[in-house]
């Protein structure tokens, strides 16, 4: 900090603390900002659906979001995992947004 | 492009530095000329950041106030309280007080135990016998948790009407602390009337905190604080506090004056409690009462409260400049609180770390709740009742205070004595509304007074890191 000085202890635990951090951590504020490819670091609501019912309103379509968990960054508690258990889930699913209905549940 | 507004924060100058006060974290910092300009440029709404900073610096000095949370991003939410606090598990007890007794030898006339403003009526006198107040001091440490340093407070009604009972009740205490690796600090407030030499040397030689509750001079203390029948008792105390003072040195010893409509004279109490009767420190507090009765305090008489409190604080700060300490403790309290950067959501220890015990042994918020008839936090005999405590501390939080959501001070005042909200409006959730303007006024005071000692004498400030605050 260089145009705010401590006044009070608080300040001064606070001074220390954002040091320590290196700043508050923010998402997405890099510059220039790295977008992860669609998983829930960014926001995406993932399995929830909009205020209609229906996930058009969401920034992402569920499917993608599903299928991004599974294959680009791995989130097995969510999801079957491709890296190790079950590398074949997605076989009949060439397109996510088409053909999530082949995506079947996995049974341990 | 990204709008920034600013936060809620209060600036103040010493001297030539400027300094803001952030709300709700009690944040004290100081500001440069860069970091002032952005907020001059904020003060009349959002801005872009464009508007804001161009210059590398600027931007830097925007940063800064952003990572303090001093500015944000317009339409960012705010963060409740309540969602950084953990849920209210009621929190290990530290503190307990024990009303020794509910009789008193004076009939002061503003009193809420024998006053006009009792919450229940009438009490039959009742004392505290020696095996309820062991089963208190048990209660405290099976729900002291994982504090070590404890606080045993005897209150009353008048304290030393049951000395009997005080002296074995410390000794107890101190053995069972030993006992469980704890350490237990004791105080009392006494009137004063009672003292002897014995119980003065006995008071010193076990480091009790002592408070003694006085008004002030022979005509101050007289015109409210009187015997059963009218007589006052100034003639009575003056000798004994006198004594008190010269046996016991080793503690700094307090007086507690209630202030009525008929009594605001702060300059001549404290000069003459200070001065010429050689106490240590002096806390003045308004008297509590519902409104219309002839010594409580209103509108007018809190104007004429906070210039006293003023001209006090001024003298306050110069001693302090100079390396010296005035025994105004309502400043002192807060410019602790400040020096800490205390931020609550509750405007006192009652109920959260703290409760009262009544005579029979029933356990109330605080010691003035369980005085006047109003327990309902469990017995000493069978155990608090934790379930009322969590209640407590639900409706308590300053969250649920809508009038306190938008008060600049709510971090530091959080609404108000339960007490005072009980009697002033039959409910103790209520904030303190008929104080807002006061408490505000007062709270801006103090913290002119501490950045104006943080610019004059910056090492006076440290001894706050031991000052214990609520
Ligand atoms: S001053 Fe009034 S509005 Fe502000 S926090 Fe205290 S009780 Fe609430
Ligand atoms: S501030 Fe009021 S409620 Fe809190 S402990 Fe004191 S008297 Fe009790």
């Amino acid at each position: 900090m260089k145009h705010l000085k401590p006044g009070n202890r608080k300040a001064e635990a606070a001074f220390e603390w954002l040091e320590a951090e290196g700043g508050e951590v923010k998402a997405l504020q890099e510059t220039p900002p790295h977008y992860p490819p669609g998983c829930t670091t960014i926001f995406s609501p993932g399995w929830e659906v909009d205020s209609t019912g229906g996930t058009a309103a969401l920034c992402q379509p569920m499917e993608r979001d599903l299928y991004d968990c599974y294959k680009t960054c791995f989130w097995p508690a969510q999801v079957p995992d491709y890296l190790n258990n079950n590398p074949d889930w997605h076989s009949g699913c060439a397109s996510a947004t088409q053909d999530w209905r082949k995506i079947d549940l996995i049974f341990p | 492009m990204t709008l920034v507004r600013a936060n809620e924060l209060r600036r103040f100058n010493a001297g030539e530095r400027e300094f803001a006060f952030l709300v709700p974290s009690s944040i004290v910092v100081e500001l440069d000329g860069e970091v002032r300009s952005i907020l001059d440029r904020l003060s009349d709404g959002p801005k872009h950041v464009g508007e804001l900073a161009s210059s590398k610096e600027a931007i830097e000095a925007l940063r800064e106030l952003a990572s303090l949370g001093a500015v944000s991003r317009d339409g960012a939410p705010d963060v409740p309280l309540a969602e950084l606090a953990s849920p209210p598990v009621p929190p290990p007890l530290s503190t307990i007080v024990l009303n020794v007794t509910n009789s008193c030898n004076l009939s002061c006339r503003y009193c809420y135990e024998y006053g006009e403003d009792r919450l229940e009526s009438p009490a039959a006198p009742q004392i505290m016998d020696e095996e309820t107040a062991r089963r208190a001091v048990d209660t405290l440490i099976a729900e002291s948790g994982h504090n070590r340093r404890l606080q045993v407070t005897f209150f009353g009604g008048e304290t030393l009407l049951n000395f009997k009972v005080i002296r074995p009740t410390v000794e107890y205490a101190r053995r069972r602390a030993a006992e469980e690796g704890k350490f237990i600090d004791f105080s009392l407030t006494t009137n004063a009337t009672l003292l002897t030499r014995e119980i003065s040397q006995w008071l010193a030689d076990n480091r009790i905190g002592v408070t003694v509750s006085i008004d002030g001079p022979r005509d101050v203390q007289d015109s409210m604080r009187v015997f059963g029948r009218g007589l006052g008792s100034y003639d009575v105390v003056a000798p004994r506090i006198k004594e008190l003072l010269s046996i016991y040195k080793t503690r700094p010893i307090g007086a507690r004056v209630t202030l009525t409509a008929k009594t605001i004279d702060v300059p001549r109490i404290f000069h003459h409690l200070i001065d010429e009767m050689g106490f240590y420190e002096v806390g003045f507090a308004p008297v509590t009462s519902s409104s219309g009765l002839d010594y409580a305090i209103d509108g007018e008489g809190f104007d004429i409260l906070l210039a006293q409190f003023a001209d006090l604080a001024e003298r306050y700060v110069d001693a302090a400049i100079d390396g010296r300490y005035l025994g105004f403790s309502n400043l002192s309290d807060v410019l602790g609180e400040i020096h800490k950067g205390v931020s609550k959501a509750y405007p006192c220890g009652a109920g959260l770390g703290l409760l009262g015990v009544a005579p029979g042994g029933e356990i109330g918020l605080c010691h003035r709740f369980a005085g006047s008839g109003d327990h309902d936090f469990g017995d000493v005999h069978t155990g608090v009742d934790s379930a009322k405590r969590s209640e407590h501390l639900v409706k308590g939080h300053l969250d649920h205070r809508t009038d306190c959501r938008t008060c600049w001070v709510r971090s530091l005042c959080s609404g108000g004595c339960y007490h005072e909200a009980q009697v002033r409006y039959g409910d103790r959730f209520r904030p303190n509304l008929h104080y807002c303007d006061w408490i505000r006024a007062w709270t801006s005071l103090a913290l002119e007074a501490y950045t104006r000692i943080l610019v004059g004498n910056p090492a006076f400030l440290e001894r706050f890191d031991e000052r214990k605050v609520a």
